[in-house]
């Protein structure tokens, strides 16, 4: 780890947005790379970083579409850079494929959705909740990715520099999932100066040429990537690949490429799921919720609190890899686990899946368009706590 | 200096008095031959090309990258010995544009099929060719996808027979070199497979060329398309190109269609000179940050460090 | 924990969500207060009825949007009538003298009549009817300081402007402290 270079980070406090949050953390971590298209309710962080490109020394490039988007930060990923996109809805829809060229290639990139109500154009201008599981499933296959849910804008800025870190160790697209509340909510953001923000650096390999394979399917992160140009002559395909990078088309070889994308992921959870814990020793009520909806969710829960009932507040920071081990831990000493989302029930169905009986598992979901009115998850855990 | 190990005995190409790094052989992945491509398939003929080009160009290999899509073509990345990136159908050029945006003193190459470049990649084609991206594009045109067994493209001729045109092709097919024009390219070649000579000094030209740079090559599928439409055998083609190949170096890139067995302008059709997409970016950001403004720029510190 | 709720809102042009911006980040920054500005987003906050709002507490704002708004600026008869029914008991609007024709009554709610547009035009230019009305809103309802207000201009206003609506809020500032000299007497004087 490094300090940040000073040349990104715009010390000091803002009045931002979310979308501008983003822009701001992207640039304080070292993304010098960033492609996109604009939509609603992402597009005010293309701006702002387009806006702060030429001071940084950074580069946007407006693509012809999500396609293309996508595909230039790959390209510019192995070029050297660190690269982000920025998209919503269809947008993210369009980027599916690409995403598993870049699973598959263990490419670092960093992508915000900044979601609003679907399915299809949908609700452009109105927060949802709903594509949690796109995020996790989308591209065709079976693969493994990171997904950070942010809840202000503050936290736009501190997970989008934890992103990049993330991506740059595990060498995975990493999320950040926010929605259009966050996105278009203006608060205050404190940026640190940058010797207060911890980097972490492309990992460039330097050793003998003959050495050099862009791959190690050792379920682990940390694998050097070869920056195009340095004489290394890396090749990498979307194909099942050798560690050398070739086509190596046989089932043995999918299980060991497989094995590595999926556990490289998993088997580091907890180095990667970062949770925020309120009132659970004595629960008998867990809230669990994520990005926006935690803010009203833990309003709820302070109110049903002040009328005695003994519930509890679990935020997840980090959405995707779900924290399988805290779910199943409490699901054997609650009542119930109430899961609250502004989908029409995705999350829920992992916890559902984590607590197997366990406990009830309640979904307090509704359809995108607006934040939930508090009292209804008060009247959830009323019932629940019975 | 030597072959490479896997070459050591079979390898025709690399004299013994030829030098590893420039040779053919030399140039690829000798570990990965033999390669996929069909007897009598024109792509090896292109790849050969590019690769005496980038020879004769005397360009640093180690400053060049070569970016493919999907299909026969799209393998193209896997066997050169330079960095190369197989991507994703018709998403070539994206790829390549990050790259080259990345790393401006690479020099980035895609190689592409028709189907992939202008079928599913036909957007990021004229966008690439709009902005003048410094990037050298070769189209091996052989109007068939043959990686999924001879289905129609956007450049199959009227009236030929393709596997989803069963009973004859009745779409329009883009003339490429018409589009690439039109789209803003700065600098266009034709030829077909049988003028080696020639696509080399087009790749070579385009290598050196500073912005988008388009060198179509059409090419025989013999084991789809010809045996198709009845064409005979790759030497047939060869045949069939040297009788109808009309060489017309400038020539105005409306006459460039292709009709089914018929006649074809090649040549250099364009070469002009305007800034590329990288140069518009650094004069707008020099206007604004002052001329000594430089896109990843050393940062303060790395700055001092020099100094001292 | 004392949350109040406010809505800016007139017709897109106004620098309505201006207000809200300065006034959030003046609280925010400068103010030790937690402010979240929140805004319609989308083509029915183009051109026609434009609103902005704002959470101000002293702790963290949890719910982001405004339930019960306790302050209503409304500088547009559309806005005014779209939202001034939504303003608390003990609340407060104001709206611009020239542009709103209010009702006769609002019971229970202090209406505020302030010639923001009219003073502006004296400064030179309508652009600077938002801060002459922002300086009377801060005025009357004491939720942010003018300091803090003032400080909170550079960034968010034209560089070559900001004298001059530093100007204007002072403006709107004065002639706000000025009528509410007789409210308070006669507010006093009914106590006493």
């Amino acid at each position: 780890m490094v300090n940040a270079d000073p040349k990104g980070v715009d010390a000091g406090p803002h009045f931002l947005d979310g979308d501008h949050a983003l822009a701001e953390g992207a640039l304080a971590a070292g993304c010098r790379f960033f492609a996109g298209y604009p939509i609603t309710p992402s597009t005010e962080t293309a701006e702002r970083f387009a806006e702060r490109a030429p001071e940084v020394g950074a580069l946007f490039i407006q693509m012809e579409d999500e396609l293309a988007s996508i595909a230039a930060l790959i390209g510019a990923a192995w070029g050297g850079q660190k690269v982000m996109t920025v998209t919503s809805g269809p947008g993210f829809s369009l980027m599916m494929e690409n995403i598993g060229l870049a699973v598959m290639t263990e490419t670092p990139m960093v992508i915000a959705n900044v979601q609003r109500g679907g399915p299809s154009t949908g609700l452009p201008t109105l927060t949802a909740q709903q594509d949690m599981m796109q995020v996790r499933f989308g591209s065709h296959g079976d693969y493994n990715i990171i997904a950070l849910s942010p809840d202000s804008p503050q936290e736009c800025f501190d997970l989008a520099v934890w992103a990049f870190n993330l991506s740059e160790i595990y060498r995975v697209p990493v999320f950040i999932m926010t929605d259009e509340t966050v996105g278009h909510m203006h608060e205050k953001v404190v940026i640190p100066p940058a010797d207060r923000i911890r980097i972490v650096e492309r990992n460039n390999y330097k050793g003998p040429k003959e050495d050099f394979r862009p791959y190690k399917f050792d379920c682990q992160g940390g694998h050097p990537m070869a920056r195009a140009g340095d004489g290394y002559r890396f090749h990498i395909t979307g194909l099942t690949h050798n560690e050398r990078g070739y086509p190596a088309m046989t089932p043995e070889q999918n299980v060991k490429v497989l094995t590595h994308l999926m556990e490289k992921i998993d088997g580091n959870a907890e180095q990667i799921i970062r949770l925020e814990e309120d009132g659970l020793d004595d629960a008998d009520v867990v809230v669990v919720s994520y990005g926006i909806t935690s803010r009203i969710a833990i309003r709820a829960v302070h109110e049903a609190r002040e009328l005695g009932l003994k519930v509890g507040a679990l935020r997840l920071i980090t959405v995707w890899p779900f924290c399988e081990a805290r779910i199943r831990e409490l699901a054997s000493r609650v009542k119930a686990i109430i899961v609250v989302e502004i989908n029409y029930g995705q999350m829920v169905r992992e916890a559902e899946r984590c607590v197997a009986g366990r406990c009830r598992v309640v979904s307090v979901n509704h359809c995108g368009g607006a934040v939930h009115d508090p009292k209804v998850i008060v009247g959830a855990i009323k019932e629940a706590a019975l | 200096m030597s072959c490479p190990s896997s070459c050591e005995t079979s390898c025709q190409s690399c004299g013994s008095e030829a030098d590893e790094d420039t040779s053919v052989a030399g140039m690829l992945r000798m570990e990965r031959m033999p390669h996929i491509w069909c007897p009598g398939c024109g792509i090896g003929s292109v790849v050969t090309s590019f690769v005496e080009a980038v020879r004769r160009s005397g360009l640093n290999r180690d400053k060049i990258a070569v970016v493919s899509g999907i299909g026969c073509t799209g393998r193209v990345a896997g066997y050169v010995d330079f960095d190369s990136i197989h991507s994703t159908h018709g998403r070539a050029i994206p790829v390549a544009t990050g790259l080259h945006l990345a790393n401006p003193d690479l020099k980035v190459v895609v190689f592409s099929g028709d189907g992939d470049l202008t079928g599913i990649g036909g957007n990021h084609f004229i966008h690439a060719a709009r902005r003048n991206m410094n990037l050298t594009v070769i189209c091996v045109n052989n109007f068939t996808y043959g990686m999924t067994g001879g289905q129609v493209t956007p450049t199959t001729p009227a009236g030929a027979n393709a596997s989803t045109t069963p009973y004859g092709n009745y779409e329009y097919p883009f003339s490429l070199p018409f589009l690439a024009d039109a789209a803003g390219a700065t600098y266009i070649a034709r030829w077909t497979s049988l003028h080696s000579r020639n696509i080399t000094q087009s790749i070579e030209e385009a290598l050196q060329h500073r912005g988008f740079s388009f060198v179509e090559v059409i090419t025989p599928c013999t084991t789809l398309y010809l045996r198709r439409n009845r064409l005979g055998d790759g030497v047939d083609t060869l045949q069939y190109y040297q009788d109808n190949s009309i060489l017309k170096h400038g020539a105005d890139t409306r006459e460039t269609a292709i009709d089914f067995q018929g006649k074809m302008l090649v040549g250099k059709f364009v070469e002009r000179q305007k800034p590329t997409y990288l140069d518009a970016v650094n004069a707008t950001c020099a206007r604004l940050i002052g001329d000594d403004y430089q896109l990843y720029g050393k940062t303060p510190p790395e700055k001092e460090a020099e100094k001292k | 924990m004392s949350t109040q709720e406010i809505r800016f809102s007139g017709f897109g042009g106004q620098g309505i969500i201006r207000c809200a911006l300065i006034t959030g980040k003046a609280l925010s920054l400068y103010d030790d207060k937690f402010a979240t500005m929140t805004q319609a987003f989308g083509p029915e906050a183009r051109g026609s009825a434009c609103s902005a709002q704002l959470v101000v507490s002293d702790e963290k704002v949890l719910y982001p949007y405004i339930t019960a708004p306790g302050v209503l600026m409304a500088l547009s008869q559309e806005a005014y009538e779209k939202y001034s029914g939504e303003v608390i008991e003990g609340g407060t609007l104001i709206v611009d003298a020239d542009l709103v024709k209010p009702h006769p009554e609002h019971p229970g709610r202090t209406l505020w009549r302030v010639p923001a547009t009219r003073f502006a035009e004296e400064l030179g230019n309508r652009m600077f009817t938002n801060l002459v009305a922002l300086g009377f809103f801060a005025a009357i309802t004491g939720v942010v300081s003018d300091a803090a207000m003032k400080k909170a201009l550079p960034g968010l206003v034209p560089d070559r402007f900001l004298k001059i609506n530093i100007k204007a809020f002072e403006k709107g500032y004065a002639h706000g402290l000025d009528v509410m000299r007789p409210a308070q007497a006669q507010a006093e004087a009914a106590t006493a």
